[in-house]
């Protein structure tokens, strides 16, 4: 198992995965967001290629309304 | 006659960009959007809810390749909050066209200028065509022109107020310094007041509350619509001068 934080709150995972894992984990279409990994911006086309490991912090974001 | 919006080279029919917030839903976000004719549409960034997946998004409703996303940085309080916020929201989406705003305080959501500067040439380094949020202040402005904005958007008054215009001189003295669009943005209620943006000469005006909040939203965008378009018409047109005395409009001659 491994400690994340995701979005602020505290993840456990079974094991060490690559973003695009991660977001099928969570049901999330990778076009529509925008991923942070330990504050560095990680391009779409290199999710795969990124690996998770033990106390690392992501932020997943997408568009919303707004003005 | 070609009278388009052009900005950071990209020419538009509307000089109505609206937001995407405080509706009832998608489904009247998506209508109202669609009222307004705007080509342009502001939305925020937000954390994904990764407790509820598959929740509709915004992006299933107003399709990016239809619209044009002007991410902004609402919600940012300093330039480096707004600079992050947007380097995320050019990799969700691809795009480099950005609105930058860094508020003051809560209250107010008066931009913090000096923190907008610095956030805009770091923006414009990294390649980001930036529309800005500032006050009614001419120097200011042209100072953000200066260092490489693609628009100027000075408030009309706080945001989501619907307070209109309250300084059109200011306003006004922008728009004449300005060798780039100036959009008022924030501050406008009703049509008249959209009118009154682009009869001082502004080359489009953004607005999320004025129609958001409005008791019949979709109808208030067809206004919206409407009215920047009647103010652009007359702006161009040039109103007749104002006279102290009456004028009659049919001729005395002939008169019995």
């Amino acid at each position: 198992m491994i400690n994340v934080t995701i979005n602020g709150d505290a993840h456990r995972l079974a094991e060490e995965l690559n973003l695009t894992d991660l977001l099928a984990q969570f049901d999330i279409e990778s076009d529509k967001v925008a991923i942070e990994h330990n504050l560095a911006i990680v391009p779409k086309s290199t999710f795969a290629r990124v690996m998770i490991g033990d106390g690392d912090t992501l932020e997943i974001v997408h568009f919303i309304g707004g003005g | 006659m070609s009278d388009k919006l052009i900005v950071a080279g990209k020419e538009y029919n509307s000089r109505l960009i609206v937001g995407t917030g405080k509706y009832k839903n998608f489904e009247e976000t998506k209508h109202a959007v669609e009222a307004s004719g705007a080509e342009i549409v502001t939305v925020a960034v937000r954390r994904v809810n990764i407790s509820k997946p598959g929740e509709p998004m915004l992006v299933d409703y107003l399709d990016p390749k239809k619209y044009t996303y002007l991410p902004n940085t609402a919600g940012c309080f300093t330039g480096d909050e707004a600079v992050r916020t947007l380097r995320l929201a050019r990799e969700a989406g691809g795009f480099n066209l950005v609105k930058l705003e860094v508020l003051g305080d809560q209250k107010t959501l008066y931009p913090n200028m000096p923190e907008t500067v610095e956030a805009a040439k770091t923006l414009i380094k990294e390649g980001f065509n930036v529309m800005v949020y500032c006050n009614d202040d001419p120097i200011q402005a042209k100072i953000l022109e200066d260092i490489g904005c693609c628009a100027i958007m000075p408030l009309g008054s706080l945001i989501g107020s619907g307070l209109g215009i309250q300084n059109p001189v200011g306003v006004r003295i922008i728009v004449e310094n300005a060798n780039v669009p100036v959009l008022v943005d924030a501050g406008v209620g009703t049509a008249s007041e959209a009118a009154q943006a682009m009869e001082l000469g502004c080359d489009g005006v953004l607005m999320n509350t004025a129609i958001a909040e409005a008791g019949n939203p979709i109808l208030m965008a067809r206004a919206m619509n409407h009215a920047v378009q009647a103010g652009r018409d007359a702006y161009l047109a040039g109103r007749m001068p104002k006279k102290r005395y009456a004028d009659p409009s049919s001729p005395l001659a002939g008169l019995i």
